[in-house]
């Protein structure tokens, strides 16, 4: 039995060490030390629920997670919907459904800072050209406002994520019965009405998957916050992620910033639980 | 008739789609057409192709980002990291397979389980505690992604073992097999496509991760994204420097895209779907 064992946690030590030290240790830390007023080396005094009430009252972290949830919304929305269009293109008898696909994808596989970059020419020079070519005002000085600075994170996400959006419905699509379809063409459904009553139902279950997945890594961003808009004019583009790094890293608050990381722990926890919650409900009706 | 029609309607799918398609190269093409160009020739179009192809941009980039020196800490960084991962994760993955008790699955419920904390709940702790013991740098960059890669890796193990019957474990023991041979020479080569999948998520990841690398490495050591930041930053009011920096750093992506394509989008597909 001794021996059976033995192995068994010879396996499992590296990973077990890894996770303890880089992940479970840091966050129960963290956790304690928001309650205090660490500096990042030493705590001096255990202040209760002072940084979490402080947090509550700042107005550059209310504005981070007010623009974090309307950013996420949106694009959530948009990624669903690009992401289903593309899906049901690509998965038609169409000669060039591979190389669509490949190109769709394209943009996840390349890092969100360097494509904030790129976006952020296209944004300031392109648009700023277009503007000028046909008497736009509204393409110029993209980036410069609040508003446009939101879409244009918008844009350069729905971009970057949508392939990955795409790959999920067509593992759905892929799977409905051909026969389904077939028998909907004889009963002489048109393609619409095919579209509404026989493959929106059985992909349906790809929406909540994706839905809650794109909440999740919308809610995370920051590297694509950083190189498009660095979170200006004045701050006002900034998402939670960027407001709990440059608390930490920038003003050295760490304790306080550490309050802002638990509950930014929590929204995300409670996304992720949510979904768990579903996908069970769903699987115990089916 | 009928037919007709639905072959009408594929080529208008197949028009949409193409126009799609080049809509989402387009910010790829204007990277590149205005990465030879002078400032001069960008100031006086954005759109068009170059008046002359001015190669002296890249050359500049490429100097200035020190470009070999980078793609090598990339090439380091994620590539011992993988190699760890794919290691360290699939023999627990295995183990916990294989292993029915409590304690198993509690174990297995936490790798899970802690695929809900994001990063920036631990990064500050994190950062802080490796200070201490001088673990900022890029080994101690290669145990963080172990730490935070391992569960959706192990996550993905575990469910491929439930493929492999456990007859295969009982004969190799009654063989005189130990258990380290009997997962190294049997289980693991039958863990392969996984492997890859594996491999392919977790490099997608790292590689273009900025924020880790940031706050561990110092600037000698940077890695792609790390040193592709620094350089942006100075040259804000110089796009075709800039530009050509940021072609340079995309091609290598794009070789390995062209070459594992379809392994690629495979793997992100069961990655996402399961």
């Amino acid at each position: 039995m001794y021996n059976r064992s033995l192995w068994f946690w010879l396996f499992i030590t590296p990973v077990l060490l890894a996770l303890g030290i880089v992940v479970a240790f840091p966050f129960l830390y963290g956790f304690i030390f928001s309650f205090t007023d660490w500096n990042g080396l030493r705590v001096t005094e255990f202040t209760g629920f002072e940084n979490y009430r402080a947090l509550f009252q700042e107005s550059e972290f209310i504005n981070a997670l007010i623009f974090t949830i309307q950013f996420a919304v949106v694009t959530v929305l948009l990624l669903n919907a690009i992401g289903l269009g593309l899906a049901l293109i690509v998965t038609r008898k169409i000669k060039s459904n591979h190389l669509l696909r490949t190109i769709f994808f394209m943009p996840n596989l390349i890092g969100g800072l360097i494509l904030g970059f790129i976006w952020q020419f296209i944004f300031v020079s392109v648009f700023g050209d277009l503007g000028e070519m046909f008497h736009i005002e509204g393409m110029k000085g993209w980036l410069s406002t609040t508003r446009t600075g939101f879409w244009g994170l918008v844009i350069l996400t729905a971009w970057q994520m949508a392939g990955y959006i795409m790959i999920i419905y067509i593992a759905y699509l892929e799977n409905i019965p051909k026969d389904l379809i077939e028998a909907a063409k004889i009963d002489g459904a048109t393609s619409l009405q095919r579209f509404k009553n026989v493959t929106f139902p059985l992909v349906a279950p790809a929406f909540t998957v994706s839905m809650f997945l794109t909440l999740s890594m919308t809610f995370k961003i920051y590297d694509q916050n950083l190189s498009l808009t660095d979170g200006g004019p004045a701050n006002s583009t900034q998402m939670l992620a960027m407001d709990i790094v440059r608390t930490a890293f920038s003003d050295n608050e760490m304790a306080y910033a550490q309050a802002k990381a638990v509950i930014f722990f929590l929204i995300v926890a409670v996304i992720a639980l949510t979904q768990v919650y579903y996908n069970k409900k769903r699987e115990v009706e089916m | 008739m009928k037919r007709s029609r639905e072959k009408r309607n594929l080529r208008v799918i197949e028009i949409v789609g193409i126009v799609l398609g080049l809509l989402w190269i387009s910010p790829f093409y204007l990277m590149i057409v205005n990465a030879f160009k002078s400032k001069r020739d960008i100031f006086e179009g954005v759109l068009g192709l170059p008046q002359s192809l001015r190669l002296e941009n890249f050359v500049e980039a490429f100097v200035d980002l020190d470009f070999l020196k980078s793609l090598f800490n990339s090439v380091m960084i994620t590539g011992l990291s993988i190699l760890i991962l794919i290691l360290f994760s699939s023999m627990a993955g295995y183990a916990l397979a294989r292993n029915k008790s409590k304690i198993s699955s509690v174990i297995f419920f936490v790798f899970v389980g802690a695929m809900l904390i994001p990063f920036q709940s631990v990064m500050i702790p994190l950062i802080s505690l490796f200070g201490m013991v001088d673990m900022l740098h890029g080994g101690g960059l290669i145990f963080m992604y172990l730490g935070f890669g391992c569960s959706l890796s192990i996550f993905l193990y575990h469910g491929a073992m439930t493929g492999i019957p456990r007859t295969l474990d009982e004969a190799a023991i009654i063989d005189g097999a130990s258990r380290f041979q009997l997962f190294w020479y049997i289980i693991f080569p039958l863990l392969k496509p996984i492997s890859v999948t594996v491999g392919i998520l977790n490099t997608i990841w790292i590689w273009n991760d900025y924020l880790l690398p940031s706050l561990v490495l110092s600037e000698s050591s940077a890695t792609i994204p790390l040193k592709m930041f620094y350089f942006f930053g100075q040259y804000t009011r110089q796009w075709e420097l800039a530009l050509a920096g940021l072609t340079i750093a995309v091609i290598p992506v794009i070789i390995g895209y062209f070459f594992a394509q379809k392994q690629i989008i495979d793997g992100v597909s069961e990655g996402a779907v399961k």
